[in-house]
């Protein structure tokens, strides 16, 4: 699945026994994605050691900051550098 | 135990672990002795932040560089002779404070920074107080370094997860039309480029 700016997209909710480059605050967050950066091996399946990991579609994704830290977060935004495979689309 | 000395033993723990796995290679002979001090130098003989502010001083005088910068970072610095072949694939990422936007740069699972702009990162941006606090109250971060943001300022945080390195354009100090590149270079600094100071 790819993604294009200005798409709505929900994190997934894993938490993973192994490493992953999504950070557990933006687990489960709508956000809007803003830029495509292009394809990069997948760092959640190099970490168990298969160097011959196939790259994956990587996303500058924005979350408003209420998505994350509810009425706390008013004037605030988060942007973080997704891979595909966190992401799903929101229709 | 404090936060800063819970950071200490662990950060000294990871260097014995770091001097272990060396020595094992040397052993082996999968790495010469002194090859990695080498490597190390040479990176860090061009990584400092005068790439940083000379990027951020010739945004300021030229419109048409700003507008390739905060479109294609890598391309730009490239331009003006700082070469980020080595760190391929990663990618640079500029972005510009206005009136109405501040920026500020993080890594929350680790310490990812652009180093070959900014010299090696201070031991604050690494600190898991840092990390884990100026995405959920940035202000109130910036504040503690003396930076005061209007009520009617939006923050961005832009945490570098993955294979983009971030940093910010300041805003252009009032009352320095006509002052040279070279003079704009050394009114930035290297919190400013992070997001933590205005300039």
């Amino acid at each position: 699945m790819t993604f294009e700016p200005g798409e709505r997209v929900r994190t997934r909710n894993d938490n993973p026994e192994g490493h992953t480059r999504l950070p557990a605050y933006l687990r489960a967050r709508e956000g809007c994605v803003v830029r495509s950066l292009g394809a990069f091996p997948f760092p959640d399946e190099r970490s168990k050691g298969n160097r011959g990991a196939a790259a994956v579609m990587l996303y500058t994704v924005r979350f408003e900051g209420p998505t994350v830290w509810g009425a706390g977060g008013e004037g605030l935004a988060i942007c973080a550098d997704l891979f595909e495979p966190y992401l799903e689309k929101l229709s | 135990m404090s936060a800063h000395v819970h950071d200490h033993e662990r950060s000294a723990a990871i260097s014995n672990r770091v001097k272990r796995l060396v020595s094992a290679l040397e052993k082996r002979g999968v790495l010469q002795e002194t090859a990695l001090d080498r490597v190390v130098e040479e990176f860090l003989l061009h990584a400092t932040p005068a790439n940083g502010k000379r990027v951020v001083a010739r945004a300021w005088v030229d419109d048409r560089f700003k507008a390739r910068l905060l479109n294609d970072a890598s391309a730009a610095v490239a331009e003006i002779g700082i070469d980020m072949s080595h760190w391929s694939p990663v990618k640079l990422r500029a972005v510009e404070n206005t009136a109405s936007q501040h920026n500020v740069i993080v890594c929350t699972l680790c310490s990812c920074y652009p180093i070959a702009l900014l010299g090696p990162s201070p031991a604050w941006y690494k600190s898991e107080a840092y990390r884990s606090r100026v995405v959920r109250d940035p202000r109130g971060v910036l504040a503690e370094f003396g930076l005061e943001l209007p009520s009617q300022t939006h923050v961005t945080v832009w945490d570098s997860t993955a294979e983009t390195r971030y940093i910010v354009l300041p805003q252009r100090p009032p009352n320095t039309e006509g002052r040279p590149e070279t003079e704009l270079a050394a009114l930035v600094t290297r919190n400013g480029l992070i997001g933590t100071a205005s300039v």
